[in-house]
């Protein structure tokens, strides 16, 4: 088993085995999708002191928890790139950077959708929306310093400090509610006592994170193997790929 | 020692001092991070009463009055323990309720009055179908009712 977990860290045996497993987790992320959408908009009940407003929260909390998430396996990747020099670390990373950053900003966004209707203001400078905002920039930071060193090797390493020092703010993120007064309200979800929510609610969120996490395997996997293909491009084995003879020309 | 395992070592080291740098410059910072002052903050002089800062709190219940210009109003903000008098001239945010969470900016003036320039409604972490919440406030009704009938009852 750990034999066949080593093997496909090698670019070349991991490019056939996403490419199979991609379509699986793209249909499983659009018929969670479907249905979290469904059990949100059609079955969860309107909220007794928001209203219809509230329903923002099936797309703003698993995009949020997506972005905090992300950035930790992002990091993972990373620190174990620069720990044991594995090719395909790097590459992994930099496939997570821009659908992290999308969930972030899809989160900022949705969240000041919804915090004009509800606290009065798009916008304001408490600990949780900061915080938040500067995981936006970590990312863009991540995705610009690795794009601005042409060497993959030393753009990998640089990279990856970036995003070991960055992930320090994923636990300013979560706890800032609980440390901070602040404007943003506390989790309805954690892993420590019951949910604060109606059940219909509480189903419809989780299908989104679900569908969320589906969506994010998929995607960071079809851009892993474009990436391996650039990289690995003058190697025996790209040339020989049907797809790599596509990328080369 | 492998190198590898240097590297892991420096690797778990370095982020480890980075995160108590982190704390550390919070820790310093922990003023400035702070987005509202509670009532009882403000009368223990926590708060910088000399500039514009914020007040957050419940919306006392009973205490909300409009001036006869209709966007003049003027509430009290409590933390069940100390409360403030707030006014305020402007539109306020649809979920402002009494007995609801609140957030005013401004600055406190002379007379001990707290003159909000902006306020936002501060709403819980919990939902709940409007069902759910007439029971519960009606169990809370309930619950009061009983309480003066016994202690009624008692004299």
């Amino acid at each position: 088993m750990s034999s066949e977990l080593f093997r496909l860290a090698s670019p070349q045996a991991f490019f056939p085995v996403a490419g199979k497993v991609i379509p699986w987790f793209g249909a499983l992320a659009a018929a969670l999708a479907a249905a979290g959408l469904y059990v949100g908009f059609v079955v969860a009940p309107t909220d007794a002191t928001q209203g219809e407003a509230y329903r923002i929260i099936f797309l703003h909390v698993p995009a949020a928890w997506m972005s905090m998430f992300l950035y930790c396996v992002m990091a993972g990747w990373a620190g174990v790139g620069l720990a044991l020099n594995t090719r395909l670390s790097g590459m992994m990373a930099s496939a997570i950077a821009p659908t992290g950053a999308m969930f972030t900003f899809v989160a900022l966004w949705s969240g000041a959708l919804w915090g004009r209707p509800t606290w009065g203001a798009y916008w304001v400078w408490d600990a949780r929306l900061t915080s938040e905002l500067v995981l936006l920039f970590l990312y863009l930071g991540f995705i610009a310093l690795k794009e601005a060193i042409p060497d993959p090797v030393r753009a990998d390493r640089a990279g990856a400090i970036l995003a070991l020092v960055g992930v320090v703010n994923v636990p300013i993120i979560y706890f800032s509610v609980q440390w901070w007064n602040t404007l943003h309200q506390g989790a309805s979800v954690s892993l420590t006592r019951a949910p604060s929510m109606a059940r219909a609610m509480l189903a419809g969120m989780l299908l989104m994170a679900l569908a969320a996490w589906m969506y994010s395997i998929a995607t960071a996997l079809a851009r892993v193997r474009r990436i391996i293909l650039e990289r690995e491009r003058d190697a025996e084995w790209v040339r020989l790929t049907k797809e790599g003879v596509g990328a080369a020309a | 020692m492998k190198p590898r395992h240097q590297r892991m070592i420096a690797i778990g080291a370095g982020v480890a001092l980075i995160a108590v740098a982190a704390a550390l410059v919070l820790k310093a910072f922990q003023g400035n991070v702070v987005f509202f002052f509670s009532p009882s903050q403000i009368a223990n002089k926590e708060a910088p009463v000399e500039k514009t800062f914020r007040v957050g709190g419940m919306v006392e219940k009973g205490s909300l009055r409009r001036q006869a210009d209709g966007v003049t109003v003027q509430f009290v903000v409590t933390d069940t323990a100390q409360s403030i008098p707030v006014s305020y001239t402007g539109i306020l945010p649809d979920l402002f309720k009494e007995g609801k969470g609140v957030v005013a900016q401004g600055r406190l003036g002379p007379d001990g009055v707290f003159h909000a320039s902006e306020v936002l409604a501060k709403h819980d972490e919990n939902y709940m179908p409007p069902e759910a919440a007439h029971a519960l406030s009606k169990a809370e009704a309930d619950r009061a009712a009983r309480s003066v009938v016994t202690s009624g009852s008692g004299r």
